[in-house]
């Protein structure tokens, strides 16, 4: 592979169309007739619903249609991918029916004219709800609160235990151990573009088209089909421009099938855009878990056994991945460290509240903040320095693949390399001496270091509930562009660029002559989706193979038309050559080609193939859909599609180091300075690591100093506008220091392994671990998030 | 009842009835077809929908179209001049100032005002501009660098 775009800082090629405001999200697409829809939406947690009246809103001025849970008894259930032993699924309908679970709970769909019509309709829908007792608390509802769903005995979704080694020896041989209360509070994954629908039913064609933000436009596809009883070769989801995910756009949620349905009722196309407050109330939640992690080691700070044993808040029902997300913090509660015993055990509860599912990270920050965590405790305890005891647990580069015992084998690793590039970036004994002085000056500086591992490129088949692999199909048009279409369908991350970065090398054309496709089910071959770090590594693997496979068929017809001996051609610069030594030499970028525009008008060009001792590309390409002079049994056209498998996982790593200063006075709490060595692999584009990068460490400062959904003990959500629920902007971020190492995984061809979450996998435990550094001198040893000015002034002033 | 209006949206004169109620932001979105300007939260804290009015970034989701009558609306589709991208649509582009793009119209035209009241912002400044302008994807450093790139830009020029 030549080096001409891969490794490169490649602007970006989506950028042109959102810069001037040109481009399409879901509620920029019109179509004529469209029908606005409206919720009412529960104000209680849990209640009963005796009646609901619907008749001022059915007369009212605009309205078209009104429905209610009594309409929608054909519509499945909202689905849920876990697939646990012995798991609690409840009925899910995309209506209440007589009794409402949590807040925004969605009970009537008003339609009408316009969006303003329809949500005065909403107004004038009275319901007559009677409450219920209401369990918020997920250890309460453990030990037996309200029952929330009548099909169930108690609260309790599922029990797990996990892991391996033998856990009670390990704590009762134990030299020292440590245990801590660890909370990790419910966040609001907060896409700057919420969801929306716009569905558009064809009655003469029996088809039913969705535009939707999501991640997942073919999964969304299948479920849907399931739910409205549609042929799934009748159903189209177009993922247009999609504002942010997160995660919270992995999912199949009640609005996106009952707006299909209402438009297959009504014949018109329907739209339903997401208002802020909804999406606080009825968009997934993360994170939810509140645990006890127990760490067993030995006097020199050698880690012996870990223990986690956590409450998980799953909320009132199960979205697509909600049981499943605590069993990923299971896997990784070995972090980048040698622990011959570990035990996680999950109490998996249902409460009322939203449900929780995948925020960026899904699972795994909880479980390298707990381990990070657990980590500063065994240094505090046995007075080391937090790197140092970090340092000595690592596995070595040699011991990989390196298996822990949470049944997981790590792809490759070098943790030290990271570390100690961290730790000279930022000078780490000057700042150790610096904050010993600043100390003595009565000043609070705090360091914290981080030194995660994530589990990346989900992943394996057998691991996914719905498949793991990525799929692409690369073709070259008869006028020689290039065309690929992805299963990754993005959300931000900039797949266009990148994976038209890989194809340009790989096939030697200039990446104008690029354009990647993705998120239209009639148009891209089924495809799993953009989440779990996975888009690259497995779908940009994907296009690297399709285009192999394509190259191969290449080389047969241009073997044939070389007439020469298959061994004496080769293909560089984007062309086939029978001399290839003669043909390296003028390996490059090539011009873009003639647009379509400045070609000859009318017929495609006669190929003027005959006599020549090279062909690129595109000469191949014509001569592939002209068919006239090809090898024998040779399919026309130039396309390959590629379905890739990855056998394993990969397990990007790196260090974070936080240094904060606490002012005594106020309790606020000042970035100093930030560095991040993350190892994602080989980098395609290096710009793009670090706005992911960026992006992820932002969301982290917010889960650690800012960010929580707070509902009150009726189960009133208090942060349910951006008002109250704090996220960080411009001035509350410091000035990030990057760099990385790059330990390439033999996992997938490209040594690609993924970084869009890692910020928020490897921020977390750095930024708390300053602060609570800087609190030291008070006896500090640990503090929960967010952790704002008001805990630490009254650490400080000891109230 | 509604109300006859009559502004002028990126140098064009529009007359137009409308509804009282009906907000900046779905006047430029529904009426004129607009839809760069994003509507993210519908409270103002966000950004999303910021554009200039009469040279003043405001929320547009917080602004009647009446309120807009008789005066000059520059929008994000309005800020590139005869195919020339705006220093700070350059910025953004060169330092990777957007991802997902959602929040970046909005983030545009308060960097836009924010160049136009201090040409020389510090980091400082730049982050005390962007106070109403949320973004999830960037962690915003590369938006920071991006103004920093348009304000050199537009120092040179």
């Amino acid at each position: 592979m030549n080096d001409n775009y891969v490794g490169r800082r490649v602007k970006r090629t989506e950028d042109p169309r959102l810069i001037r405001g040109l481009a399409h999200y879901v509620d920029d697409i019109s179509l004529p007739g469209t029908l606005h829809v409206a919720f009412v939406r529960s104000i209680y947690a849990h209640a009963k619903i005796n009646s609901i009246d619907t008749s001022g809103a059915q007369s009212a001025p605009g309205v078209v249609a009104v429905y209610t849970g009594q309409d929608i008894a054909k519509i499945g259930p909202v689905p849920c991918a876990g697939a646990l032993p012995g798991l609690k699924v409840p009925d899910h309908r995309v209506l209440a029916g007589n009794k409402v679970y949590f807040v925004g709970h969605p009970i009537a769909a008003v339609v009408a004219v316009d969006r303003y019509a329809a949500r005065d309709a909403v107004d004038l829908i009275l319901v007559d709800y009677e409450e219920l007792p209401v369990v918020t608390d997920v250890e309460q509802a453990a030990a037996g609160g309200p029952v929330i769903h009548d099909a169930f005995s108690d609260n309790i979704a599922y029990r797990l235990s996990s892991g391996e080694g033998d856990i009670d020896a390990a704590f009762a041989a134990a030299e020292r151990t440590v245990k801590q209360r660890i909370l990790h509070k419910r966040l609001a994954p907060i896409a700057m573009e919420p969801r929306g629908v716009l569905a558009r039913y064809f009655p003469g064609e029996e088809e039913l088209t969705l535009w939707s933000s999501t991640q997942i436009p073919h999964l969304m596809r299948t479920q849907v089909a399931l739910m409205i009883g549609m042929p799934e070769n009748k159903l189209r989801v177009i993922t247009p421009e999609v504002g942010g995910g997160f995660g919270s756009k992995l999912n199949v949620y009640a609005e996106e099938a009952l707006l299909g349905w209402i438009s297959m009722q009504l014949a018109k196309p329907v739209k339903w855009i997401e208002t802020r407050r909804e999406n606080i109330q009825a968009t997934i939640h993360g994170r939810g878990q509140v645990g006890d992690i127990e760490v067993a080691f030995k006097n020199d700070g050698t880690l012996t056994g870990l223990r986690y044993t956590v409450f998980a808040d799953l909320g009132a029902y199960h979205q697509l991945l909600t049981p499943a997300i605590p069993t990923l913090t299971g896997l990784m509660l070995s972090g980048a460290y040698k622990i011959p015993a570990i035990q996680m055990n999950i109490t998996a509860c249902f409460t009322n509240k939203m449900a929780t599912d995948a925020y960026r990270g899904a699972g795994r920050p909880e479980a390298t903040y707990v381990v990070e965590r657990g980590l500063d405790l065994v240094a505090a305890e046995l007075n080391m320095d937090a790197a140092e005891v970090r340092r000595k647990n690592f596995p070595a580069p040699s011991e990989f693949p390196f298996h822990t015992a949470t049944g997981l084998d790590y792809d490759s690793g070098n943790y030290e390399a990271a570390l100690d590039k961290a730790q000279a970036i930022a000078g780490y004994a000057e700042l150790r001496e610096q904050q010993r002085k600043a100390r003595d000056e009565g000043r609070l500086i705090g360091i914290g270091i981080s030194t995660y591992v994530e589990i990346c490129a989900l992943g394996p088949s057998q691991a996914m509930p719905a498949g793991g692999w990525e799929s692409a199909t690369v073709r070259i048009e008869p006028t020689g562009k290039v065309t690929i279409l992805t299963g990754a369908s993005p959300h931000g991350q900039g797949q266009e660029t990148s994976f038209a970065q890989i194809a340009a090398d790989e096939l030697g054309v200039h990446i104008n002559d690029v354009t990647v496709i993705h998120g239209d089910t009639g148009v891209v071959q089924y495809g799993i989706g953009t989440f779990g770090s996975r888009a690259t590594a497995v779908g940009g693997t994907a296009v690297f193979i399709a285009i192999q496979k394509l190259k191969e068929k290449a080389h047969k017809i241009a073997t044939h038309i070389l007439q020469a001996d298959a061994s004496r051609v080769a293909f560089e610069g984007g062309k086939f050559s029978r001399q290839a030594a003669a043909a390296a030499s003028a390996a490059g970028t090539s011009e873009p080609v003639v647009p379509v525009a400045e070609a000859p008008a009318g017929a495609l060009p006669e190929p003027e193939t005959e006599g020549k001792s090279s062909l690129t590309l595109q000469e191949i390409a014509l001569e592939a859909h002209i068919a006239k002079n090809l090898p024998p049994d040779t399919e026309p056209g130039l396309s390959a599609t590629y379905f890739f498998e990855p056998k394993n996982f990969t397990f990007p790593f790196g260090t974070h180091i936080a240094v904060v200063e606490v002012d005594r006075e106020t309790g606020d709490i000042k970035f100093l300075r930030y560095v991040a060595v993350d190892d994602c692999g080989r980098v395609i584009n290096p710009m793009l690591v670090d706005g992911q990068v960026h992006g992820g460490i932002v969301q982290s400062i917010g889960q650690a100093m800012y960010e929580e959904v707070v509902y009150d003990e009726q189960g009133q959500l208090i942060t349910g506008t951006l008002m109250d629920y704090a996220v960080p902007r411009a001035s509350h971020v410091p000035n990030f220091e990057l760099d990385r190492t790059e330990t390439p995984t033999p996992v997938n061809p490209l040594g690609v392994k993924g970084v869009g979450e890692a910020g928020t996998i490897g921020a977390t435990p750095a930024i708390v671990g300053a602060i609570v550094d800087a609190l030291a001198p008070f006896g500090v040893r640990h503090l929960d998030m967010p952790i704002k000015p008001e805990n630490v002034w009254r650490i400080i002033k000891g109230h | 009842m509604k109300k006859a209006i009559n502004l002028s949206v990126n140098g064009v004169s529009h007359t137009d009835e409308v509804e009282p109620r009906m907000l900046l932001v779905h006047y430029l979105r529904d009426v004129l077809d607009l839809t760069g300007t994003h509507v993210g939260c519908e409270t103002s804290l966000c950004g999303a929908c910021t554009v200039m009015l009469d040279g003043q970034a405001v929320k547009s989701c917080t602004v009647f179209a009446v309120q807009a009558d008789g005066s000059q609306v520059t929008t994000i589709e309005g800020l590139a001049k005869n195919g020339e991208l705006h220093p700070v649509q350059e910025g953004f582009w060169e330092k990777h100032g957007l991802q997902c793009g959602y929040c970046t119209p909005g983030m545009i035209v308060t960097a836009a005002q924010l160049l136009n009241r201090n040409a020389t912002p510090s980091r400082e400044d730049i982050c005390h501009g962007l106070e109403g302008n949320l973004c999830r994807c960037t962690g915003y450093q590369h938006i920071i660098e991006a103004i920093e790139y348009a304000a050199q830009k537009a120092g040179q020029s």
